[in-house]
């Protein structure tokens, strides 16, 4: 018997990865469109254009429950493309839209997923121009998928980090994962745990404008996997160290607080409303303060910097001041049992 | 008070940079090394996650003991219970298996828990003995089993749920008690000449034994030990309180976890251990028969447990490891993961080839997750 698709190799880590470069990546032959392509596993792709690049990328959502703490999958769907967009550098343009829908959702159920697409998509503000609508007869709700055309002048890849560079983080990480997982185990907190999904255009372009795009030298949002993820492949992509301090890591006290209560680290899961960015050390102040100035950049943080050592890797400087990896998870964490 | 803010002091960085020096300074009157033993999973994340080891001196050693129920759960009770299942479904009988998620992936040479779901057995990963004690009551007309591993700590809540089994008289609910003593245990690496010159009590365990429970430690064999929590500076404390301790040769167990941990611990759950346990020797994965640190349902309770009903034929000589595994003398403290020739290589929490890799308590899978750098 071969081998099986398993949950895992959606869940953005190594194992993961490994159906991406020797599944995927392997199969298909055509892959660039004379930008960066599907090789670079980047958050999405570049295409030339006069003196411009085209950014093109897709994102499908699946979340269970289709409407969480702190958001919805249409909310999501939307964020999350624009999201990929803005971290290659590029104002988004325009956006695709299409809905595969279970037999037996409710009309309404439908309506206000769009109605928070519609919402998310003036606060960008980008138009959704074309779409596709599907009905099966699977119970599986709705998954939508988004896929979204922006233009960059200068695109942003992860492979850009130098050595003597300061990483940056737009907010308090970990919201997202930990608040869908304390939701779907049922723990109650004093303060409701909220995902943080939102579009971070403005985030980013309000760094671009301050610092200028040629010092803005690689940007990830940490979605799955999480930051720990989002700082390996930037590490591993642009070869160097990357050297991070916990103490500097904003993360909510309820977050810090329901993951240990889970057993999982709040580097590992995703973010749906946060970018890393790795900016040239004399412009890093600069980006800080244009990040904070912005409503989803106010708790913005440089939490490290590029080193020369540990090409590849990156380093965890613990809040007691001990060393160790922060390696990217294996897969989707699950909840620590026993 | 919030918890933030009790635990707060316990991760402070300057507070731990002021204990790290006392260290320092401390380590240096040490006549050679000290090998301080800790004898918990919980511990060793602490440990591994804050990065402590790469703060230490050299000569300060902090080894990991059989700290992981699950690691030292016996090769042939797995297989046995798997048997079982295999023989209730011959007689017509279908039983409800339940256990915690690291003991369901646990390999053995006959499969693991997970392998014979895949075969279609129901085989169910709870988070504790009450989870299977609710699906008890949900399924009446089938056996359900929770397949019980862990130290005190979880011989408790088994102890307590047994307790309500027998009251209401409910018969579907077994156990198979695979439960271990941990002072005992450390009793038995001592006595066969493991070199522990200190000890870092267990915290959790020390909330149901006490303090009481660990001082026959340091009466019989010197050992100085200190009951620590699970905070950065609780460790690096007692490690500190340990070197000082140990140079003096003041052996006795001091309460670090005073937050936690009473002198004569919860005497409600020992009196329920002591009602329906006895203490029988006992295997723990490879490390051998450990006399006096197992324990079984007393007679009048046998046929709580499942292995009392169903007798198995359990293969002979079936290995403890595969070959070249060092989960055996992780397990003793005599070696650290990186010592091993698998580990990382071809042996990952992916492809476990020994238990420790498989827990999320196994020093292995602990090192892995958190990438060790000292």
């Amino acid at each position: 018997m071969g081998e099986k698709i398993k949950l895992e190799h959606g869940a953005g880590g190594e194992i993961m990865e490994e159906l991406l470069r020797d599944v995927i990546l392997k199969t298909l032959t055509l892959k660039s469109a004379g930008g960066i392509g599907l090789d670079a596993l980047d958050d999405g792709a570049t295409i030339p254009f006069g003196d411009k690049h085209i950014v093109f990328t897709i994102d499908g959502h699946t979340v269970k429950p289709l409407f969480f703490p702190g958001g919805d999958i249409g909310r999501l769907a939307v964020s999350g493309t624009v999201n990929d967009l803005a971290v290659m550098g590029a104002r988004p343009v325009a956006l695709a839209n299409s809905m595969i829908i279970g037999e037996g959702l409710d009309m309404e159920v439908l309506e206000r997923v769009l109605r928070s697409m519609d919402e998310t998509s003036k606060e960008v503000p980008v138009p959704i121009v074309t779409g596709d609508t599907k009905v099966v007869e699977d119970p599986i709700e709705m998954f939508v998928i988004t896929a979204g055309i922006g233009i960059a002048e200068r695109p942003i890849s992860d492979a850009g980090a130098k050595v003597g560079d300061i990483i940056l983080v737009s907010g308090a990480i970990g919201d997202h994962g930990i608040a869908l997982m304390s939701h779907r185990e049922g723990i109650a907190f004093e303060t409701e745990l909220k995902s943080d999904v939102a579009p971070i255009w403005d985030v980013v372009k309000a760094v671009a404008e301050e610092i200028g795009w040629e010092n803005l030298h690689a940007m990830k949002d940490p979605t799955r996997a999480g930051l720990s993820n989002a700082l390996n492949e930037i590490a591993l992509k642009s070869n160097v160290g990357i050297l991070v301090r916990e103490a500097d890591i904003p993360i909510r006290p309820e977050v810090r607080a329901a993951s240990e209560m889970l057993g999982i680290s709040p580097y590992d899961v995703a973010n749906e409303g946060k970018v890393v960015m790795v900016v040239a050390r004399d412009y890093a102040e600069d980006a800080l303060e244009a990040m904070r100035k912005t409503e989803k950049g106010k708790n913005a943080a440089i939490i490290g910097e590029v080193i020369e050592e540990y090409r590849g890797k990156v380093i965890l400087e613990t809040e007691i001041g001990g060393k160790r990896f922060m390696e990217p998870p294996e897969g989707d964490p699950v909840p620590r049992i026993c | 008070m919030s918890i933030e803010e009790v635990i707060k002091p316990y991760r402070d960085g300057r507070i731990a940079q002021r204990l790290v020096e006392k260290i320092k300074e401390e380590a240096k009157t040490l006549d050679g090394e000290i090998r301080i033993m800790h004898v918990c999973g919980t511990h060793e994340d602490t440990i591994t996650r804050s990065g402590i080891r790469s703060l230490l001196p050299k000569n300060v050693r902090v080894v990991s003991g059989p700290g992981c129920p699950v690691c030292i759960t016996p090769v042939e009770d797995i297989v046995a219970m798997q048997l079982i299942m295999r023989k209730a479904r011959e007689e017509g009988e279908e039983i409800i298996l339940t256990t915690f998620g690291d003991m369901y992936k646990i390999p053995t040479p006959m499969g693991s828990f997970a392998d014979l779901k895949s075969e279609g057995f129901d085989v169910r990963v709870v988070y504790s003995i009450f989870d299977t004690y609710k699906m008890a009551k949900e399924n009446p007309d089938k056996t359900v089993v929770h397949f019980s591993p862990g130290f005190e700590t979880t011989t408790a809540p088994t102890a307590g749920m047994i307790n309500a089994v027998v009251n209401e008289g409910l018969e579907n609910f077994k156990i198979y008690s695979v439960h271990r003593l941990t002072p005992q245990g450390i009793e038995v690496l001592i006595k066969q000449k493991s070199r522990i010159d200190a000890l870092i009590d267990a915290g959790h365990v020390s909330t149901i034994i006490g303090v009481r429970g660990w001082e026959f430690l340091s009466e019989r064999y010197g050992i100085p030990q200190v009951i620590a929590g699970f905070e950065p500076n609780d460790v690096l404390m007692a490690i500190l309180l340990l070197i000082r301790m140990y140079k003096e040769g003041d052996a006795r167990v001091v309460n670090e976890y005073k937050r936690s941990v009473r002198y004569e611990g919860n005497v409600t759950a020992q009196r329920l251990i002591d009602k329906y346990f006895e203490v029988v020797d006992a295997k723990w994965r490879a490390l051998g028969i450990f006399p006096g640190t197992g324990l079984e349902l007393r007679g009048e309770w046998k046929e709580l447990d499942i292995k009392n009903l169903y007798k198995v034929e359990v293969p002979k000589d079936l290995p403890d490891l595969e070959k070249g595994c060092l989960c055996g003398a992780v397990l003793r403290g005599l070696a650290l993961p990186t010592d091993c020739p698998h580990f990382g290589k071809t042996c990952t929490p992916r492809h476990p080839i020994g238990p420790c890799m498989v827990s999320y308590e196994g020093t292995c899978n602990i090192f892995y997750k958190y990438g060790v750098l000292f």
